[in-house]
C-alpha cells in the first residue's frame, strides 16, 4: 500500500538556521503518526511543510507516491491534508456552525449563504464524533478547549480529509479534556484517515499511535514502531535519554 | 443577553430611540418631516461611509484616508469637468478608477508590509490632503473648484446622486435612499455570503483563515476597494449637490466614521459588528447634531455627547466581547 504521505531525508533552512534536517517519516491510512519533541526540536517546521505553510529546501516529499511541494496552505487542503492548529483552530467570535464551514461554506442557488444547511450538517457532523451542542448559533469562544479542537477536527474529517494533522491537540488541556480529545483522534485514525499527532507528551502520545518519529535540534533522535518502544523507552528518549545519565553522572561528582 | 451577542446593532438601536424620543420632546422642529429631512440627510452623508468602515473594521483594520477621500474623489471630478471639459459622466468615472487604484494600494500597501493600517492609511490620509491642496491650487490659483453646473451631463448624474424626492411636501435628498441601500446590500453580503463571512473570520483571527483556505489578502484589499469606493459616492453627491468643492473638506471626518461605526457595535479589535449598527450609529450623530441646533443650544455640546456615547459604546462592546469569549468550563 502506498503511503498517505512519505518524507525522506526532507530538511529546510531559515537563513543559516537550520531548523530540519535529514528527517523521515511515513504516514498512513488508519493509522496515527506521532511526532515528539521538545519546543524547537523541528515538530512545527515539519507540520508547516506538511501543511503548505513552509517549503522544504532539501529531500522528498510524496502524498500518494507523488512528489509535492505545496505553495499554499490551500494545495494541501487539496490533496486531503487538513492541519488543526493548537491556537489557531478557530475564530473566537464566529458562531459554531460558521466556523464549520469557513473557506467552504455552503451556498443556495442565488450565490447566497445556505444558513439552514449549515447549521443542520454542522450539528451532525458533530453529534457523528459525539459531541452534542445545544445551539450551533452560539460563538464558538464559549466553548471549551477540548471542544473548539474536536470543532477542528470534526471539520477536517466532514471535508474529506485523508490526513489530518494536529498540532499539539492537547497542549493546553487538562487530564479529562485532553482524554477527550484524544478519544476524538481515535476516532478519525478508526475512519481510516492517517493522522500526524504532534505532542511533547509522551503519555499522550504511546495509546494512540502507531509509529513515533522523536525530533531534537532539527534532527530525528529516533523512528520507532509501536512494538520497538514502550511507553518507559519513549519517556525516557524524550526527556533526553543518555545525555541525562551523563547529566546524573556529573551531578554526582559534584556531590562527592 | 445571549441575543445580544449575535446581535452587535441592538446597543444602538437603544441609543437612537433615546435620543429620538428626547429630542422629539424637547423640541418643536425635530419631529416635523421638514426636521426629520434635515437629520437624515446629515445622516444619510455620513452613514454611507461608516457602514464602509464598519465592514472594513470587521475585517480587521482602518482607514484613516477615507475622510479625504471624500474631497479628493470630487476635485478629480470636479477638475476633469470643469478644466478638461469632460463629460460629468466620464469625469465620476475617471474619479472611480481614481478612488478604486488609491483603496487597492492601500491595501496592497497594508498586506505587503504586515504595518498597521493605521499608520499606512494615516500617510495616505497626509499626502491626499497635501495633494487635494496642492493641486487645486496650481490648476485654480484657489483653494475651491467651482463651476460644474455649466459642465455636460450635470443634470442627468445630478439626479441620479443629488435629486430630491418629495414625501408630505417635503424634499427628502437622494443621499437618504443611497444610505439605505447601501446598508442592505452590505448587511446581506456581511451576513448571508461566503465573502460576508470571510471578513467576520479574517478581522477575528486572520492566521486561521488562511489555514482553512480564505484568501485574506485579497479580501483585505477588496475591503479597503469597498471604503474607496464609498468615499467616491459621498463625494460625488457633494460635488453634484453643491456644485463645488473645498479642496481641505473632509478632514477630520474620518474619525466620526470611526465612532459611528463602534456606536453601531464594531469593535477595534475586528472579527464583530454590523452593516445595520453603523447606519444607526450615523442616525445618532444626525440627530443629535441637528437636535441640538434645534434646541437652541451651543454646538459644543454636541462634541460632549459624543465623547459620552462612543464611552458608553465601547463600555458595551467589550462587555459583549468578553461575554463571547469566555470560556465555559
Amino acid at each position: 500500500m502506498t503511503p498517505l504521505i512519505e518524507v525522506e531525508d526532507i530538511g529546510k533552512t531559515y537563513g543559516s538556521v537550520i531548523a530540519l534536517s535529514d528527517v523521515s517519516t511515513v504516514v498512513n491510512a488508519g493509522e496515527v503518526t506521532c511526532v515528539l519533541g521538545d519546543n524547537g526540536a523541528g515538530k512545527s517546521t515539519l507540520i508547516k511543510i506538511l501543511a503548505g505553510v513552509h517549503q522544504h529546501d532539501r529531500g522528498t516529499f510524496r502524498v500518494d507516491g507523488e512528489e509535492v511541494t505545496f505553495s499554499s496552505p490551500r494545495d494541501a487542503l487539496d490533496r486531503g491534508i487538513a492541519t488543526v492548529y493548537q491556537d489557531l483552530a478557530v475564530v473566537p467570535l464566529m458562531s459554531v456552525w460558521r466556523n464549520f464551514f469557513l473557506g467552504s461554506e455552503p451556498t443556495t442557488r442565488f450565490g447566497f449563504l445556505d444558513r439552514k444547511k449549515g447549521r443542520e450538517i454542522t450539528r451532525k457532523a458533530l453529534s457523528d464524533m459525539g459531541i452534542d451542542l445545544r445551539d450551533v448559533e452560539q460563538p464558538v469562544g464559549t466553548l471549551s478547549g477540548g471542544e473548539r479542537q474536536c470543532v477542528a477536527i470534526a471539520r477536517a474529517v466532514h471535508f474529506g480529509a485523508k490526513v489530518l494533522i494536529l498540532d499539539e491537540p492537547t497542549a493546553a488541556l487538562g487530564v479529562k479534556q485532553a482524554g477527550v480529545v484524544l478519544k476524538y483522534v481515535a476516532q478519525a485514525r478508526d475512519r481510516g484517515l492517517g493522522v500526524v499527532l504532534i505532542t511533547h507528551n509522551p503519555h499522550h502520545a504511546y495509546p494512540v499511535g502507531n509509529r513515533f518519529l522523536l525530533l531534537k535540534r532539527g534532527r530525528a533522535l529516533g523512528s520507532y514502531e509501536k512494538d520497538e518502544i514502550d511507553i518507559g523507552e519513549l519517556t525516557r528518549q524524550m526527556a533526553g535519554g543518555a545525555e541525562l545519565e551523563a547529566l546524573e553522572h556529573e551531578l554526582r561528582g559534584v556531590e562527592a | 443577553m445571549d441575543q445580544l451577542v449575535k446581535r452587535p446593532e441592538i446597543g444602538a438601536m437603544l441609543g437612537a430611540l433615546l435620543v429620538f424620543l428626547f429630542f422629539s420632546v424637547t423640541t418643536e422642529q425635530f419631529l416635523s418631516t421638514g426636521g426629520a429631512a434635515t437629520w437624515l440627510d446629515d445622516a444619510s452623508m455620513l452613514g454611507i461611509m461608516a457602514v464602509a468602515v464598519a465592514m472594513l473594521m470587521i475585517g480587521g483594520e482602518f482607514d484613516l484616508s477615507a475622510g479625504v477621500m471624500t474631497a479628493s474623489t470630487a476635485l478629480v471630478t470636479a477638475l476633469l469637468a470643469t478644466r478638461l471639459g469632460l463629460n460629468v459622466w466620464l469625469a465620476l468615472l475617471v474619479s472611480l478608477v481614481f478612488a478604486l487604484a488609491v483603496g487597492a494600494w492601500n491595501g496592497w500597501l497594508v498586506m505587503r508590509t504586515g504595518l498597521p493600517s493605521f499608520i499606512v492609511t494615516l500617510g495616505t490620509f497626509l499626502a491626499l490632503q497635501g495633494l487635494n491642496l496642492g493641486v487645486t491650487r496650481l490648476v485654480t490659483g484657489s483653494v475651491q473648484v467651482s463651476g460644474m453646473r455649466s459642465a455636460d451631463g450635470y443634470e442627468s448624474a445630478g439626479f441620479l446622486f443629488a435629486s430630491t424626492f418629495q414625501i408630505g411636501g417635503t424634499s427628502f435628498y437622494v443621499s437618504i435612499i443611497w444610505w439605505l441601500l447601501f446598508t442592505v446590500v452590505a448587511s446581506t453580503v456581511l451576513l448571508r455570503t461566503r465573502f460576508g463571512n470571510w471578513i467576520f473570520a479574517i478581522g477575528g483571527a486572520a492566521q486561521s483563515s488562511r489555514a482553512v483556505g480564505v484568501p485574506v489578502v485579497r479580501s483585505k484589499i477588496l475591503l479597503f476597494m469597498t471604503t474607496a469606493f464609498a468615499a467616491w459616492l459621498v463625494g460625488s453627491i457633494n460635488i453634484l449637490r453643491y456644485a463645488s468643492v473645498q479642496a481641505n473638506q473632509g478632514i477630520g471626518l474620518e474619525f466620526q466614521y470611526i465612532i459611528a461605526a463602534v456606536i453601531g457595535g464594531c469593535l477595534l479589535t475586528g472579527g464583530f459588528g454590523s452593516a445595520v449598527g453603523a447606519a444607526i450609529g450615523a442616525l445618532i450623530f444626525g440627530m443629535a447634531r441637528q437636535g441640538i441646533v434645534y434646541a437652541g443650544w451651543n454646538s459644543d455640546w454636541f462634541q460632549l455627547f459624543l465623547g459620552v456615547m462612543l464611552l458608553a459604546a465601547v463600555l458595551v462592546n467589550n462587555m459583549l466581547r468578553r461575554r463571547a469569549e469566555r470560556v465555559k468550563r
